[in-house]
């Protein structure tokens, strides 16, 4: 058994997404690949959370229809989870608030005890998990210390209590792998943006990236950057573009509905040439849809959302490196181009739990490209140049007057109205999506991956990475995922397609959106794989959605 | 900063006898002025948002961020908050600041944020041709409402002492001398400076005559006490008729919001080090 699943359902407030995380912890300190799922209602107490932790001996990205140990706080847990059970499975359940089979942890009596908080509980349960997992005790305590630095001894003597008490079911095999950092896709992206370079993060509160606005808040406390929580969204990007004119590095974050506040500034940011990263973390729309679940229904939103013609990078990462990665080249394309980048990622990505292995990021370092900015009274922002790329100087540099405009200017910033100098602006805006066109077009794009010989393609996008990984190689399918959205790869999808016959996507939409975008290129899409429930496929169900359709 | 020459090439569109002239020669003067203290105008920073008013951005050679409709202060609070050294200075309309962008006037004040807003409160949306603003007095016949507006005005200085503004004042454009002694007091003031300045439009309200007959200097009011300044402010509702006091309202010193959130950044200078650091306690 190298391959499996915990699965550990409470009420919320119960601390279950906290719990899920030491039990990844243990599985990542016994040599595991982990993931973690987690799954919540938009409430604060009550309902049912429950969190998934997938453990494999390789890297992983997906969840599983079947798991083999049930840690239930509720009676909900073993009650709605009853059909990811196999007869192997090994239920540890609260004996004061559950019955079932399995081994029953009396938590009250634990906690009386040693006069511990209901919340501790948790640890009373991860303790006999541990023990009938077969988790030796010393990895334990050195994950309890490490990731529980606030009552460590309290919560080893409660886990003590239960890992003694249980008996060991199954022995998972310890594996050679040193642990790794586990990060959730937002903190992956908060990293990255900060690799980058950023200097400011301004957000308003909106799931699923909360969770980022929350880590750079805290993180600024440590790092010198500075973190703003204003009024709405629209203050959000105006405010961003203003720090961004007067040269910090600055990024949003958002989701769906605060991103249709922030679609004006998208436009400013077009035509005054102000840089600008937005995090855009989809959820099932429309509307407030179900604001705690995922989707993948803002591709054309990205792509196109403010209104006129403008270049911009929309990327879509797929795990926590690429997050990391594409986030760091977002800040510095963006800066480099003077364009608004979008970071298109998910509520799957954002706050699923990833092992983050740093080696496998490529670094991006912006070419060389920039005509070196001269101040003095001669400094036009808007110099037409070769490249349309105007060389930036910010305000506070001597001699200089610095313009930005969110009408049609001239070169030096200010408004006109002019035909040939709109056609002129246009032009310089259009050579600056070449020219990043063109760079781009010397980084990998897109991905291909799975059976790279296979005759039929799965194409997905986004959080989908994992899964489609999963289900590729062993259909024999030939992975490919752009990873660029936006100027769309279309070179690189040539070739990534290349002796391909059938197209088969995958999307967590209801219409097809990357379907639509490789049709608008050119390329014949044969079936559409698509799922719109507010929930990832998991590899089962994935396999079995594609079976149906392989030729 | 052009040595000498504050105005741009730019084509001045203004209507003739348009109160915004009377504005430009105020800011003209307060920089000038800087310029005799010793301060640079390569850090001088105008924010605009969209109307007539927002023109002045064109037309002064400084500095200038020229915003969409309503949002001037979001813009200046990231300029400011990104460097502090620089004079931001919000030009907004009424349409702009009291209708479009209200949200983020309060949230300045709110915050004590020190950047300068000036509204030119010219009472009817004069680019668009003429409709209706939060302060048109009750029966105001615009192009949207030609059988007069069916609400009340509010009224700006009020919304601004509710909202924690630390320096408070009311200008008009036709008391020139005042008007600048009013924009060189709120640029030097420590924190948020709100000025809403009268002026007439031209073309779509001239109420020149009116205001003539109505305003006065506020004289020896206490800008210090918080209860005469409400009183003071209650006066003129922008409605009916009453006595329209010019001057200082309220001025307080309170730490500014840059001062608080700026102290508070972390020291670990080197970002490689911050993400190791912090990958290895997710280890």
């Amino acid at each position: 058994m190298e391959d499996f699943s915990v699965l550990i359902g409470g009420k919320a407030g119960d601390g279950i997404n906290s719990a899920g995380l030491v039990i990844a912890h243990l599985l990542n300190h016994v040599g595991y690949r982990v993931y973690m799922y987690f799954d919540y209602p938009s409430l604060i107490k009550g309902g049912h959370n429950f969190a998934i932790v997938r453990a494999t001996p390789g890297k992983t990205g997906a969840h599983r229809d079947r798991v083999d140990f049930i840690l239930a706080l509720n009676n909900d847990t073993v009650r709605y989870h009853k059909g990811l059970a196999h007869p192997g499975t090994v239920t540890v359940y609260h004996a004061d608030n559950v019955r079932s089979e399995g081994t029953g942890v009396r938590v009250n009596e634990i906690l009386l005890a040693e006069s511990a908080p209901p919340i501790m509980g948790n640890s009373a349960i991860i303790g006999a998990f541990a023990k009938t997992a077969g988790i030796p005790w010393n990895v334990v305590e050195e994950v309890f210390t490490r990731h529980l630095p606030k009552g460590t001894a309290k919560n080893l003597a409660v886990a003590r209590r239960a890992f003694d008490a249980a008996g060991e079911k199954v022995t998972i095999p310890r594996i050679g792998n040193p642990p790794l950092p586990l990060v959730t896709g937002n903190e992956a992206i908060g990293l990255g943006l900060i690799d980058g370079g950023l200097e400011a993060y301004v957000a308003y509160p909106m799931t699923p990236t909360s969770n980022l606005l929350h880590f750079l808040a805290e993180q600024s406390q440590v790092y010198p950057m500075t973190v703003v929580h204003p009024e709405n969204e629209i203050s959000v990007i105006i405010m961003a573009l203003g720090f961004a004119y007067a040269g910090r590095k600055t990024a949003v974050g958002t989701s769906g509905g605060g991103f249709c506040l922030m679609t004006e500034g998208v436009s400013f940011s077009g035509q005054a040439e102000i840089p600008v990263v937005i995090v855009l973390g989809q959820r099932t729309g429309p509307s407030t849809g179900l604001p705690t679940y995922t989707g993948q229904t803002e591709l054309y939103f990205a792509c196109h959302a403010g209104q006129g013609e403008f270049p911009r990078l929309v990327v879509a990462p797929g795990d926590a490196e690429e997050a990391y990665e594409w986030s760091s080249a977002a800040v510095k394309i963006a800066w480099k181009y003077q364009v608004p980048a979008i970071i298109l990622v998910d509520k799957t990505l954002c706050e699923g739990t990833y092992c983050f292995d740093d080696s496998e990021i490529a670094g991006y370092s912006a070419e060389p490209g920039f005509t070196q900015a001269i101040p003095g009274p001669d400094y036009g922002r808007y110099r037409n140049t070769p490249d349309g790329i105007s060389p930036v100087l910010y305000p506070g540099s001597q001699d200089t007057v610095v313009k930005v405009n969110s009408y049609t200017h001239d070169e030096s910033g200010v408004t006109t109205e002019d035909a040939g100098m709109t056609t002129l602006m246009a032009g310089k805006r259009m050579r600056k999506r070449y020219e990043l066109a063109a760079e781009l077009d010397r980084m990998v794009q897109v991905a291909v991956s799975g059976n790279t010989a296979g005759r039929t393609a799965l194409v997905a996008w986004g959080s989908n990475k994992g899964v489609a990984s999963e289900v590729a190689g062993p259909l024999g399918l030939r992975l490919v995922r752009p990873l660029v959205l936006s100027p769309f790869p279309k070179r690189q999808m040539e070739g990534a397609l290349s002796g391909v016959t059938r197209v088969i996507t995958v999307e967590d939409n209801s219409e097809g959106q990357l379907a639509g975008l490789l049709s608008a290129h050119g390329f014949s899409v044969g079936s559409q794989v698509l799922k719109y429930d507010g929930r990832p496929f998991t590899v089962e169900e994935l396999t079995g959605k594609v079976r149906e359709v392989v030729p | 900063m052009t040595e000498g020459n504050l105005i741009t090439p730019a084509q001045n569109t203004w209507c003739p006898g348009c109160g915004n002239f009377s504005l430009q020669f105020t800011l003209k003067a307060l920089l000038e002025g800087l310029k005799k203290e010793g301060r640079s105008l390569d850090d001088v920073v105008l924010v605009t948002g969209i109307g007539c008013h927002a023109k002045m951005a064109d037309y002064l050679n400084i500095n200038s961020f020229y915003s969409l409709h309503g949002r001037t202060i979001p813009a200046a609070t990231g300029i400011k908050l990104a460097n502090p050294d620089l004079e931001v200075i919000c030009c907004a309309g009424d349409g702009d600041c009291y209708a479009e962008g209200l949200d983020h006037l309060i949230f300045a004040a709110k915050r004590n944020i020190g950047i300068t807003v000036l509204v030119h409160n010219n009472r009817v949306y004069g680019l668009t041709t003429g409709q209706y603003t939060p302060t048109s007095p009750l029966g105001f016949r615009g192009k949207s409402t030609p059988a007069g507006t069916v609400e009340l005005p509010f009224n700006p200085l009020e919304i601004m002492l509710s909202s924690g503004a630390t320096f408070i004042a009311r200008g008009y454009t036709r008391r020139p001398d005042q008007l600048k002694m009013l924009v060189s007091d709120a640029v030097a003031h420590h924190g948020f400076s709100f000025v809403d300045v009268l002026q007439i439009c031209a073309t779509y309200n001239n109420m020149t005559d009116y205001y003539n007959s109505h305003v006065y200097e506020l004289g020896d009011h206490d800008t210090s006490n918080f209860n005469d300044a409400c009183e003071k402010a209650r006066e003129w509702d922008y409605n009916t008729d009453s006595g329209i006091g010019l001057g200082i309202f309220f001025q307080k010193s309170a730490p500014t919001f840059e001062e608080r959130i700026l102290t508070r950044h972390g020291h670990v200078p080197d970002k490689m080090d911050a993400i190791r650091r912090i990958l290895d306690e997710k280890t």
